[in-house]
This record gives C-alpha cells, structure tokens and sequence, in this order.
C-alpha cells in the first residue's frame, strides 16, 4: 500500500521468493549446519587413525561445501531479503524494526562464521602436523557458530508463523520464544545433519573409486552418521506439527498443496514418513552391506532429503496464510487494524501509488486495476503461476461472468476459505475489481508491475471529499458505479 | 529540474507504525560506519579482479606479472566473501533509517534489483572457475583470459544497480519519471558517482596489495620470481598515486553534479576535510617512490592513516547529504502517518470489533 507494486505476471511473485528461499536452506543446512560437524569429524578421524584417506576425504568434502557455501549460499542469503523487499516490503520491514537485535547478533556471527569458514578452508593445507589438533578446534568453532547462525533465524521465522505473546507484550523475547521455536530447531538442526551425511554419500561417487576400498569404510561412516541423527529429525518434525497453532492447523490441508493439487494432501504424510523409513533403511543397509551400495543409492537420498525439505518450507510458507506475520499484516501487506478504514474509505485513497482515488464510471477500469495490485497480486498474477483468471474460470466457467456473482465471492471468501486475506476495500472498489476482472478474461497481455510501467500517483483526496466519498458510497454503493 | 523544490510532486508514503530499535542518531552512526567497513571489501574484490586480469594480460609477455596476477586472484575469493557480509550490517541501518525510500527505489528497479542475485553469483563462481583453471588451462592462455574476463565484467556493471538505487532512493520528486533500471540510470550523478567508485577500489586495492605482497613476512622472491620487495611496493604506490590523482578530477565531477538543495556548508566541509587528507598522503606516495630500497614502505601507516580519514570525510558528506535531502520528505511522512493511524484508530472505534464481519 504505501510502495510501489512490484510484480512478476508470469512465474508470480511468490515463486521469486521462494526459488531463492528454498535454495539457500538447501544450502544452508545441508553445506553449512550438517556438513561442517561432519567434515570436522572425518578430520578427526583421520587423524586419530593416521589414514590419510580421511583427511583428503574431508578436504575434498570441504572444498566443494566451501565454493557453494561462499557463493550461491551467501547470495541467496541476501538474495531473501532482496527478493521479499521486492514482493513484501511492509513485511519485512516490520520484522527488521521488531527483530533488530537478532538480525544484529546474528550478523556478527555470521562475520564470525565466514571468517571461520575462510581459516578453516585456506588452512587445512598449512596446519598439518602438530598444528592438526588446532585446526580440528578451528572446525569445532565454526560448527558451532553454523549451528548458532541458524537457530537465529529459526527464531524470526518461528515469529513470522506464530506471534505467540508479541501482540500484547511487543519485545524481542516474546518474539524469539514463540511456541514454535523448539521444535523448529529440534527439526531443523536433524535434517541437517542427515542431509550433510547423505551429500557426503553422493560425494564419494565423485572422490573414490569403486575399486578402492576405501569408498565402503566411508560410505559406513557416513550411514552412522545418519543413522544417528535421524531419530532428531523425525522427533523435531513431530514436535513441530504437535505445536503448529490452531489457526494453521486448520490451514494444513490446503497449506500443503496448492488448490490444484489437494489430491496429493492425503498423501504427503505417508510420503514424508517413506522418505525419512527409506533413508533409514538404506542408511542400516549401507552400515551392514557397504560394498554392495549401488551408485544410484548412494546419490538418490540426498534428492530425496532435499525434496522433504522442499516439502517442509512449502508448509512453512503457506500455513501462515492469511497473514505475512501472524494476526499483524496480511499477506497482501495490509495491516489487520487498517482494515476497519480501508473497508469504510476503500484502500484507494489511502494508498500512496493509487491512480485512481474516486471511482466513477470513467475511472472503474482503471481502478479495478489498482485494487487488483494492491489487494491480490502479493500471492495472484493475473495470466501466470497462481493466476486469478484460472481461479476463476474454474468456479465460473468460461463466461461470460456475472459481476456480482464474482463480487460476491470475493467479498465472502476468506469465510469458507481462511488462508485468504478478507477484501481491504469497499463495496464500489470490490464492484471495480469484479468489473476489471471480468474484462480482463480471455485477454492475453500480462500485468506490468511498477518495475516496468512505473507510477503515476494521483492526488491524494482532501477530507472533505473523502467523508463525501465515505457516505456516498456506504449510502449507493451499486449506483455509485452504474 | 534538479533545482526544484524537492517537496513538489513528491509521494508522500506512510512509514511502518512500529519505532525504531535504536535511537535515529546511533543508527546514522552505524550505518557510516558499517558502510565503510562493506564498501572497503568492496572495493578490494573490484579492484583485485581489475588487477588480476591487467596482470595476467601483461603476463603473456613477461611471466612474473602472470605469478603477480594469480597472487592477486588468491586475495579477490577472500575479499568478496567478506564484503558479501559485511553488506549486511549497512543494509540492515539503511532498511530502517530510510526505510520508504529504499525499498521504493528497490521496486521502480525491481528486475535489475532482483538480478543482482544471479549476476553476483555467476561473477563469483567464475572467479573461482578462474582461480582454480590457472593450471589447467596454462596452455589455453587465451581462453583462461577470457574466462577472467567475464567476471570482471560482472563486477564493473553490478556497481551500477546499487549506485542507482543508492541515487534514486534520494530523489522522490522524480520517482514518477522512472521506468525501470535504465531510466534511472541516466539521471544526475549515478556516473560521477561510479567513476569515484571505480577509482577509489583501484586506489585502495593498490594500496593493499603494496602492502600485502610487501609485508615482511612474505617470501617475494619465492612467490614472486622476477620481483624484489620494493619493486612490488613501489609499483603498487604509484598505481595508489596515479589513480588518486585522477580521483581530484572525478571528486569535484560529483560535488558539483550533486542536486541542489542538500550540499550544505557541512557537507562542504567534510568533503574538504577528506580532499586535505588526500593531497598530503599523495605528497608521502611521491616521496615513497622515490625513496631508496630500503626506505621504500616506511610511510605505509602515516598514509594509510590519511586515507581511512579521507574515506571517513567523504562518506561522513555523502550521508549528511542524504540526510539533508530527505529531510523535507521525512518530515511529510511523519505527518501523513501519524494523520493515517488516527484515521484508521477512528475507524476501528466506529467499528465494534477491528477483525472485519465474517
């Protein structure tokens, strides 16, 4: 409402998010949070045993973890913020005031943890001998503050799920212990763990030879390392769905598929729980039969841990429907205490890029427009992913469609449907919305965001046309755009 | 245009109704200070990579300076990764000092924002695709080069995105001009700026490198054949020099392409205060040179001193100048805000319940 409309009409803006979202969790609990204990203890290994194999293992573990990590993993990091200052500004400019000083602590140990991560790296080679115990330190260190960076984040993205006491005690603290914390972390600190063993899996593919004997005691180590954090994962998991709030419970079904996807909603769980037994299984397989571990297993349960986290952060995402922050701001950037005045003014004069403020029959189109960029784009495109022209088109048909049916469903749907935000304007603007709708079917050109067509603001109204505005529209709201 | 009143024809936002965490003054602080600390790393890995590559293309006739290039290509992975994170501590201050404007200027240039993401990332995988070819392809010189090449490329065109919004995030009189990235490109001062940018991360990264392949630590002669210690600091001092003094050209060229109002005398005096800095660590490179070997590096700290001040004045004067120029809009968005919240307060009271009807 109060920044330009960014907007993407063909992969959506959400999927920008995400895309960069879920690709730097990857990374980060897979390359950063698991692998760096488990590097650190191959290193350890290696020097205990004298077995040089461990050490060049582990280098080899590392080097690759390290170029990922410093590229793709750090910019996707940034990139987060970069994208949902794009798609949300107003949320995560919130978070930013409320979560300052985890974002500031945070920081520094991030600054902490690549300064580590740069040591560890550029000195493997150096601290050799009896320097070696040092550097084994040196991994301990950075696994830890791996370990430390994450549970911070863990906390806001906790926040941003459930507010917990922050809507009536607003700190920092009712902020990071929400009730949604623990079993996050719990689940968060597991997975990766396993992930960061099952990459080492699909790694020796790379750095050992079938024929060398090392690659079973590897691939047996690896296997126990997973083995012993799994039972960590499946019990965060389960400790984090146990806790999920009522509100978003109640969202589960739809929050883990898209609408055109439920059927697979039933499935999932038994899908999660065959992902997690498989890689267990193949984990007691690989400590038992190490030899006999065909290539493709070796590099399948990585994919498949990954698609489980997909899963999870795709949950994560959708069950805070409606909101953006829980019982705060909607996921379209509108602040549920605004909504009694945007539902009385209508959000159009209230909207700082608006260009159209009063709605008359010359200036219907445009400012259905509008409202449809300010209320539905943050989740809808108009031709693309999530399109609100299919949305339709499904529950009306092909058309024509009747306006006011289109109205009307839109004013109700956040009942029958309580992952979406209620309508943040009045009774002329949903009428201009259904109208804009309506014209815009069956048409092809997509919708420019503010990135591309700019703004044009129009003049604020004074109060005095407001209040007239105000009570025209409550008194004729159906003659007001006839 | 750039002469107008800045209040006409300005959007005046709402900001979030949610307090600062810190009070504004120790944010303003931080952010100077934050900021150096990221623009330092910055300008360290832009610098390195255009060092690199020169030194490799000079390393087709004379090998020392392709050992002199891969030293140099050792320093960038290092340098980007600190200045990857030392960005965030500027752009968290920035986030909630001047939080409408930033994120405006992000949105009007939301695609070229958005791929600053790939565009780093590719420039940073293609530096280590080039720091670990270095062997693979000594017998593919040319196409070693030009794989060096792309990333340099990368790095001096990404500099333009965050100038742009750097630029644009000061002016929302001239908000409603802008289509996309590259009409906000053309408007006053984005390519002064870059200039000064350019020159100051080939002046600071000759400086570290004088200093860093000059340490006494260092074996030059077993690293570097073909080099002694004080050809090495004496090549990177005049390359400090050189491109400092073409920094007294660029610097006035940004003074005065700065859009009035917001120059005040204390932005004058800051940036005066930087420019005295300058001349006289210039005058200690000149006598550096021209020392004798031994001599060479002995005024290593009294310069480096001189210029974290200059860099200290001038990015205190680019801040007074930015917050001299939003003032007016600050002040219009606190008022429209606080109108705003009254009005939707009143119009939750009128309402029974501030949840809407379900």
């Amino acid at each position: 409402m109060d920044f330009p409309i960014f907007h993407i009409d063909g992969m959506g803006n959400r999927m920008l998010v995400a895309v960069v979202a879920i690709l730097h969790v990857l990374i980060n609990h897979g390359l950063a949070v698991g692998a760096m204990p488990l590097i650190t203890a191959l290193e350890w290994w290696g020097e205990r045993t004298g077995d040089r194999r461990w050490d060049d293992f582990a280098y080899r573990f590392l080097t690759f973890c390290f170029v990922i990590t410093t590229t793709v993993g750090a910019m996707t990091g940034v990139g987060i913020w970069i994208t949902t200052s794009l798609v949300n500004p107003s949320a995560i400019g919130s978070l930013l005031r409320v979560f300052f000083w985890a974002w500031f602590t945070e920081w520094l140990v991030f600054i902490t943890e690549v300064c580590l991560i740069l040591a560890y790296y550029l000195l493997w080679k150096r601290w050799q001998g009896a320097r070696k115990r040092a550097h084994i330190r040196l991994g301990l260190f950075l696994s830890l503050f791996s370990w430390i960076t994450m549970a911070l984040i863990v906390a806001i993205l906790g926040f941003m799920m459930s507010t917990g006491d922050w809507r009536n005690k607003p700190s920092l603290l009712t902020g990071v212990f929400n009730p949604l914390y623990l079993p996050q972390l719990c689940f968060r600190t597991g997975f990766a763990m396993v992930s960061a063993g099952l990459l080492g899996w699909a790694l020796t593919l790379f750095f050992t030879r079938k024929s060398d004997d090392f690659r079973p005691r590897i691939v047996r180590a690896l296997a126990g390392w997973v083995l012993a954090w799994t039972p960590v994962c499946a019990g965060g998991a389960w400790w984090y769905w146990r806790r999920i709030p009522e509100w978003s419970a109640a969202n589960i079904p739809t929050a883990l598929t898209t609408q055109d996807f439920t059927r697979w909603h039933t499935n999932l769980q038994s899908v999660a729980i065959s992902i997690v037994g498989g890689i267990l299984l193949l984990s007691v397989l690989a400590v038992l039969l190490p030899r006999r571990m065909p290539r493709l297993v070796l590099a399948l349960p990585f994919a498949a841990s990954l698609l489980l986290l997909g899963y999870f952060e795709r949950v994560r995402e959708f069950i805070r429907k409606p909101y953006a922050i829980a019982n705060y701001l909607y996921a379209n950037g509108v602040r549920e205490e605004d909504m009694a005045l945007l539902r009385r003014d209508g959000i159009l004069p209230h909207a700082t890029y608006a260009q159209v403020r009063l709605i008359t029959p010359e200036t219907r189109t445009a400012a259905g427009r509008e409202v449809f960029l300010l209320a539905c784009t943050r989740c809808h495109t108009l031709r693309g992913m999530n399109s609100i022209d299919v949305r339709l088109a499904k529950m009306f048909g092909p058309g024509p469609w009747d306006s006011i049916a289109v109205a009307n469903y839109i004013r109700d749907m956040h009942v029958p449907r309580p992952f979406m935000p209620p309508f943040p304007g009045n009774e002329a603007e949903l009428d201009a919305l259904a109208g804009w709708l309506i014209e815009q079917h069956g048409q092809t050109a997509p919708l420019a965001g503010a990135q591309v067509a700019g703004i044009q603001p129009a003049p604020k109204l004074t109060d005095e046309e407001l209040r007239r505005q105000a009570t025209f529209q409550a008194a004729k709201p159906a003659e007001a755009i006839e | 245009m750039t002469n107008m009143n800045p209040t006409q024809a300005m959007p005046i936002p709402h900001d979030l109704p949610l307090p600062l965490p810190l009070p504004r003054a120790l944010l303003e602080v931080l952010l100077v200070l934050f900021f150096i600390l990221h623009i330092l790393f910055v300008n360290l890995m832009v610098g390195g990579s255009i060092f690199a590559l020169l030194f490799e293309f000079l390393g087709l006739r004379r090998p020392a300076y392709d050992a002199l290039a891969r030293a140099i290509g050792r320093t960038i992975t290092v340098n980007k990764s600190l200045a990857v994170v030392m960005g965030v501590g500027p752009l968290l201050a920035l986030n909630l000092l001047h939080t409408v404007q930033f994120y405006t200027a992000n949105s009007l240039t939301g695609f070229a924002w958005a791929a600053v993401i790939p565009l780093v990332t590719a420039a940073f995988l293609l530096t280590y695709a080039h720091k670990y070819s270095w062997d693979w392809l000594a017998d593919r010189k040319r196409w070693h080069l030009a794989l060096g090449t792309v990333p340099v490329l990368l790095f001096l065109a990404i500099p333009f995105i965050f100038l742009v919004n750097a630029n644009l995030m000061l002016f929302p009189e001239r908000w409603a001009e802008v289509r996309g990235f590259f009409s906000a490109l053309w408007m006053p001062n984005v390519f002064p700026r870059y200039l000064h940018f350019l020159l100051a991360s080939l002046a600071v990264t000759a400086l570290f490198l004088g200093a860093w392949f000059g340490r006494p630590g260092f074996p030059v002669e077993e690293f570097l054949p073909g080099f002694t210690r004080p050809q090495l600091r004496r090549l990177f001092y005049r390359a400090t020099l050189h491109v400092s003094v073409a920094q007294f050209a660029a610097g006035p060229l940004v003074y005065f392409t700065l859009p009035r109002p917001g120059v005040t005398t204390a932005l004058t005096l800051s940036i005066l205060a930087g420019v005295v800095c300058a001349a006289v660590a210039l005058v200690l490179l000149k006598r550096e040179i021209g020392a004798a070997d031994p001599e060479v590096g002995r005024h290593f700290w009294p310069i480096t001193s001189l210029l974290t001040l200059t860099v200290l004045f001038m990015a205190t004067g680019r801040h007074l100048y930015r917050e001299e120029r939003l003032r007016p809009h600050h002040a219009l968005i606190q008022q429209e805000t606080k109108a705003y919240q009254e009005a939707s307060k009143a119009a939750r009271n009128q309402t029974p319940a501030s949840r809407p009807p379900e």
